[in-house]
């Protein structure tokens, strides 16, 4: 189709057909703001910051969902569009609850970002009667206050579109209007996987994650407890974001200084639980594979996922490999093998982890994630709260010297650091899988890039000793309900697939610092990030994960075979079938 | 404050009839575009409300979350969650009932009975709603349980005749 040519603020623009006024505007380089616009999930022009005047049009537009057209005019900051998007944020703020001191959200809100820009001076011209609602803390990971909800339904797009799970929804009308569940019940009582992508998506306060940091800070200063910590790999990839790093940039020494800094008496990486999922995890496959295991495996490091798979798909849950995910993983061997190096009671130990996921939450508290008898993992907390943490701590994170993390779960292979972006899993378990097979680490092949990329299913087959291989990857879980219905009906077959909760991976887990819409809708951060991790990948010392060193001598000293009875018994467990409703 | 709409608390009475009757409903029209609305009024028809369990088969046979039925049934006013009471209570609140008070006598009768106007109480004995004009301005305020008339109503009069059915 041909090109539009139109006017906006008197200059000429040309944009592809089909572009709204909005994407018109920005390729001129001019910013319309928005509220409850997400490109290709929330297109439904309800917020009406984003109005204009169109030269013709009886009333204003709203420019995320009018389509432009040849020899169009457009305003987008005349007086009288000014003071309707004021006029506009006034009324939102009619039933909003102001408390922004003690907001957590407070400085980086949407809503009071654009109540600054537009010089709304009167927060209270409109009041009135005001909704209260209580506030929802059924769930293991998150909050709801809808008392700073303003209806933009993101976090109800996000639900539906994105993951294909959709317990929330607007509920009743007119005035009482809510985001909730089914007959009012509690988030907790859903079938919600915990993903936290409703809260990625919130341009206010209204949902948050849980905070642990207190109990971290606590147990730092408890002389009786030594505090070991561990971060994931996708955590180094947008942590910088928090103190003004450009998104993509790799912040691992800075944030090992951070940890340290913080007082945790060891720092340690996840990378190496992830190395070691990796053996575990190949082990398993072609276990299955040469004696007739349940195939295809499935992957089990997203607790979204595995959530979503108990819920959603309960006759697939043999599929998924009995490993645990990397930090519950690396929990247990700190409470044991490590523990007993360092000639520590477990009772002692607190164990904290540092993920950019709000399903991990919810994870360390399941069932048979206690192998010392002790929880593998005390607490965890999402990136957001690590900022929040090294913010209070007065930190300059900015200028922090890069440091290393402890030895010996501090070294890890390329392979364990690409697990925080979709494909990154099977990648590195390919890497050891094609090594066990061929026993040749110089002519088999590192770079397995026909499962990176962001696409929402990625598939390849790959033939080792005779092997055939039919592997598929999926990131959002509406991508994984399609692939699964699909294997489910005969219609694809695959011996081993990976599936990611969240759009993208762990990079865009649920925990990791917020996108706000107006980058979200018009630059692919997901790529960013993950270009972060496979950078590392490339220049890390050693690629596989079967090539770490400490891993080596963790089996040799402690664990005995890979996929023995000792690993089995640390580092293994089990999952439930799960209904729909309570 | 919780939704004005929600769980009813009386106990679903639901018989392999009315469920075999819904899934008919369904299955017609189950693959027509917008199909949740009309299904939705069918098993209002068939079961007089709307519970969970009514709302779960729907969602289920359509295979589409239980919360996107039950946003649906909330968000019109025709969708009742309540089912009717064994004692159906109406209150006039047209303009000539109301100006004469019969807001405050709805109030009494939401306090007595516990419940909030288009509801029913946890025994299914009396459910409660608000109608417009009766057609009795001359005997303003108007209550009328089971057919049955009261006029010029007071609050004060309303435990008493509530007590009649009980």
């Amino acid at each position: 189709m041909a090109d539009i040519t139109l006017k906006i603020n008197g200059m000429e623009v040309t944009a592809p057909a089909g572009s709204t006024i909005l994407e018109a505007a920005r390729l001129a380089h001019i910013r319309i703001p928005t509220l409850c616009y997400l490109k290709e999930i929330n297109e439904i022009g309800a917020c009406r910051i984003c109005v204009v005047e169109v030269k013709g049009a009886r009333t204003l537009v709203t420019a995320c969902v009018y389509p432009v057209s040849n020899g169009m005019e457009v305003w987008t900051n005349t007086p009288r569009v000014l003071a309707a998007r004021k006029e506009t944020l006034k009324l939102l703020l009619s039933d909003h609850d102001k408390e922004c001191l003690s907001c957590v959200r407070s400085g980086h809100c949407e809503l009071q970002a654009l109540c600054q820009e537009y010089g709304v001076d009167d927060a209270h011209e409109f009041d009135g009667i005001m909704n209260k609602f209580e506030l929802d803390t059924s769930a293991p990971h998150m909050v709801r206050d809808n008392n700073k909800c303003i209806l933009c339904r993101r976090c109800v797009a996000a639900c539906e579109k994105f993951q294909s799970i959709g317990v929330i929804g607007a509920n009743n009308r007119g005035f009482k209007t809510n985001i909730g569940c089914a007959y009012d019940m509690p988030l907790g009582d859903t079938a919600c996987v915990d993903c936290g992508q409703c809260i990625a998506v919130c341009p206010t306060g209204a949902l948050y994650e849980k905070d642990d940091t207190d109990a971290v800070f606590a147990a730092i200063a408890d002389p009786q407890k030594t505090v070991f910590v561990q971060t994931a790999p996708a955590v180094r990839a947008a942590l910088g974001e928090e103190f003004g790093f450009e998104i993509g940039t790799p912040v691992e020494g800075k944030m090992a200084a951070a940890l340290r800094r913080l007082g945790f008496d060891g720092v340690y990486d996840t990378n190496f639980g992830a190395d070691l999922t990796i053996l575990e995890e190949a082990h398993e496959f072609l276990e299955r594979v040469k004696n007739g295991g349940k195939l295809p495996l499935i992957t089990s490091c997203s607790p979204g996922w595995v959530k979503f798979c108990e819920h959603y798909f309960p006759d697939m849950t043999e599929n998924l490999s009995s490993c645990k995910s990397p930090h519950q993983m690396q929990g247990a061997v700190m409470k044991s093998y490590l523990a007993e190096k360092k000639g520590l009671d477990p009772k002692d130990i607190v164990t904290v982890s540092v993920m950019p996921c709000t399903a991990k939450k919810f994870e360390h508290i399941r069932d048979d994630q206690d192998a010392t008898g002790y929880p593998d993992v005390d607490i965890v907390i999402t990136t957001r709260e690590l900022a929040r943490m090294i913010r209070r701590a007065g930190l300059d994170f900015a200028n922090l010297p890069d440091e290393k993390f402890d030895d010996p779960m501090g070294e890890y292979s390329g392979g364990a650091v690409i697990f925080g972006a979709t494909g990154g899993v099977m990648e590195a378990a390919l890497r050891t899988a094609v090594y066990w097979l061929t026993n040749d680490d110089v002519n088999t092949p590192v770079d397995f890039t026909e499962v990176r990329g962001n696409k929402g299913i990625k598939e390849a087959t790959y033939e080792v000793a005779g092997i055939k291989v039919r592997v598929a990857v999926a990131s959002g879980l509406a991508n994984a309900r399609e692939l699964l219905t699909k294997v489910q009906k005969g219609e694809a077959q695959y011996e081993f697939i990976e599936i990611m909760a969240c759009p993208g991976g762990c990079i865009n887990g649920g925990g990791q610092p917020r996108v706000s819409a107006e980058v979200r809708n018009f630059t692919d951060y997901r790529a960013k990030r993950a270009s972060a991790l496979y950078g590392l990948d490339k220049d890390a010392p050693i690629r596989k994960s079967h090539q770490n060193e400490s891993l080596k001598k963790l089996y040799a000293e402690y664990l005995g075979e890979i996929g023995g009875e000792k690993a089995h018994h640390l580092l293994h467990t089990t999952y439930v079938k799960r209904g729909l409703y309570k | 404050m919780a939704s004005e709409k929600a769980s009813s608390g009386v106990a679903f009475k639901g018989t392999p009839e009315q469920k075999e009757q819904l899934l008919a409903v369904i299955a017609e029209k189950k693959d027509e575009p917008g199909a949740l609305m009309p299904i939705l009024q069918a098993a209002q028809g068939i079961y007089g409300y709307l519970p969970i369990e009514v709302q779960t088969i729907i969602a289920e046979e359509m295979d589409v979350p239980l919360e996107k039925v039950y946003g649906i049934s909330t968000f019109y006013a025709q969708f009742s969650l309540y089912p009717k009471g064994e004692n159906q209570i109406s209150v006039c609140l047209g303009t000539a009932c109301y100006v004469k008070g019969s807001g405050q006598v709805l109030e009494r009768i939401e306090k007595e009975l516990n419940i909030a106007t288009g509801q029913c109480t946890g025994d299914g004995k009396f459910s409660l709603d608000a109608c417009r004009c009766v057609g009795a301005c001359g005997l303003a305020p108007v209550m009328i349980v089971n057919g049955d008339v009261y006029g010029r109503m007071t609050p004060d009069q309303v435990p008493g005749i509530l007590a009649k059915y009980k």
